[in-house]
């Protein structure tokens, strides 16, 4: 039992002793990312024949995940049952099989222990005793389960549905973006120097976005003032932001004063790297859609893309990246996908400030672990609306938070 | 003239204007449409076109400096740039192809030093002005620390 005690005031309080604690941290590897949560793995389109494979991680466990000679997906921790090594070590790929190189222990694309090198010795000599059971160590099999083009796993047999996990809030949300069978155009890693939950904080704060990222508003891409809104799931676990198309006239950042205004009109030499094809038909210009505990899908114009936050330690965050398309886009459309890139990812236009925003967080609050963010923008609850002026999806990521790490 | 000796001065002065926040002399070592690209080897291998950074064009890359002098949020910082092993592949009369490797050293406010970056830049170098008509920078990690805001 963690013997931690959360600020009177409730989820408007975020103590800082959650992003420093170690033990808070192996907890949450077991509540969590080994708990009753969905995680996101991989795209299907990385899986695109039978006996594919590609290694992914959920939290810290290394995980293998598969598509079996049948089609069927799988995923298993990379794990051998014997010595505990990594069985598979390439990133990706197609395999008959998967044996482990320390002894050679053979598994098959589900992650069923199928042969153990030398089990029964030699000519009568060595070898493992009939009863022996080699099998009690196996690596843990997820139930997964795909949707839209994305992969997911989870450890728990109780955890819901997927789509049940989900939500009506935030699913039609996810459905919106992933309609047709994708195309991978690319990955990279983006190391966070912070917990992995400041990353996530910094995704479902709508708040932040016009403030930090002045690209964003110096160009009038997302101003507070342009129209859109926010969906959190009833446990406050997932949420979608979005943002319409429609460019903003007015002047309430430089009545304000604001840095982000600036005080000088500032305008693009190359703006095609933002041209907009409507592609979804509904006038929507950025849709950030989190789904706990660490996925993140983004539709920013008509750049889109997974990204897979993968906790390294308390105080690091590895953030995986993977931009696609669909498999129907035609030579223009996968053009502006690539230019737009330049939004996106560790050099984006508008996401190189998260790093660095949420370090100085981690930084800002070394000595300071009974000390609690403010979390009071839209007042104390956690739900949906349609001012993104509020801190509402932050309130539900620590409500599904404290509900499963019983703080 | 010299080719080999002027490629080798390209990439002094190149890595020279970035290691000396001259940012804005960036656009120059380029041709009018010249194009930049950061790409990683696991993505070239893959034969996957993603960027991490990707300029067409003079205009565009000047677009990248304004941004970064007065948009994007970012720790001063340094780089220092090792550019060894310059090979010239192909020339014609217009155009120069040369393969070089580097290193790029981040150096923060507070002393922290990192090897940021290594990797190959593929070039196409029109001659005889010297200047990169394509620049791919082919970087042998997928991983980047924080962010990347100067361009390599």
């Amino acid at each position: 039992m963690l013997e931690r005690s959360w600020p009177a005031e409730g989820v408007t309080r975020v103590p800082y002793w959650v992003y420093q604690d170690a033990e808070i941290y192996a907890e949450e590897q077991k509540r969590i990312w080994r708990g009753g949560t969905w995680s996101y793995l991989c795209l299907e389109a990385e899986l695109p024949e039978p006996k594919s494979f590609v290694t992914t991680f959920v939290g810290d466990m290394p995980v293998v995940v598969t598509r079996g000679p049948d089609g069927a997906l799988h995923a298993w921790e990379n794990r051998c049952a014997h010595r505990g090594a990594l069985v598979c070590m390439q990133p990706r790929g197609t395999a008959e099989r998967f044996s482990c190189i320390y002894h050679n222990w053979t598994y098959d694309h589900a992650g069923n222990l199928t042969s153990v090198a030398f089990r029964k010795g030699i000519a009568g000599k060595g070898g493992m005793p009939a009863d022996a059971k080699p099998e009690s160590q196996a690596p843990q099999q997820f139930r997964v389960t795909a949707l839209n083009g994305l992969v997911f796993g989870t450890l728990s047999k109780e955890a819901p549905s997927l789509e049940a996990y989900i939500g009506p809030d935030v699913l039609p949300r996810l459905k919106r973006v992933l309609r047709k069978p994708l195309k991978v155009l690319g990955a990279y890693t983006q190391v966070l120097p912070n917990n992995w939950k400041l990353y996530m904080d910094n995704t479902k704060d709508t708040y932040h976005a016009s403030l930090l990222h002045l690209f964003f508003t110096r160009f009038r891409i997302n101003r507070l003032t342009q129209g859109g809104g926010v969906f959190v799931s009833k446990d406050g676990a997932h949420h979608c932001t979005y943002t319409e198309m429609i460019e903003a006239k007015d002047d309430a950042y430089e009545k304000d004063g604001m840095r982000a205004a600036g005080s000088q009109s500032f305008s693009l030499e190359s703006p095609e790297v933002l041209d907009q094809v409507d592609e979804f038909g509904d006038r929507v210009s950025i849709q950030i859609l989190t789904l706990f505990p660490g996925f993140v899908l983004h539709q920013i114009r008509n750049s889109l893309a997974a990204r897979q936050v993968v906790p390294k330690g308390v105080d690091r965050t590895e953030l995986h990246w993977t931009l696609f398309g669909f498999a129907d886009d035609d030579a223009a459309m996968t053009r502006r996908r690539l230019l737009q890139a330049n939004l996106v990812g560790p050099a984006g236009y508008i996401s190189m400030e998260d790093g660095a925003a949420t370090g100085f967080v981690q930084r800002g609050v070394a000595a300071s672990p009974e000390r609690a963010s403010v979390i009071e923008m839209g007042g104390a609850d956690v739900g949906s609306g349609d001012s993104r002026i509020t801190e509402t999806a932050v309130r539900g990521l620590w409500k599904a938070w404290r509900s499963y790490m019983q703080v | 003239m010299n080719l080999q000796y002027e490629v080798e001065r390209l990439h002094a002065r190149y890595a020279q204007a970035l290691d000396a926040d001259r940012l804005e002399d960036w656009p120059n070592f380029f041709t009018e449409n010249g194009r930049y690209r950061i790409a990683t080897a696991e993505n070239e291998e893959r034969a996957l076109p993603l960027p991490v950074l990707s300029a067409e064009g003079r205009a565009m890359m000047r677009d990248r400096v304004q941004s970064l002098r007065h948009a994007n949020i970012y720790e001063p910082q340094r780089y220092r740039h090792l550019v060894s092993g310059v090979l010239l592949e192909e020339s014609s009369a217009h155009e120069v192809k040369s393969t070089a490797n580097f290193l790029v050293v981040r150096t923060m406010q507070d002393g922290a030093t990192l090897l940021f970056a290594s990797g190959r830049y593929l070039d196409r170098i029109r001659v005889p002005e010297m200047q990169f008509e394509e620049r791919v920078v082919v970087c042998d990690s997928r991983r980047f620390d924080t962010l990347l805001a100067i361009p390599l």
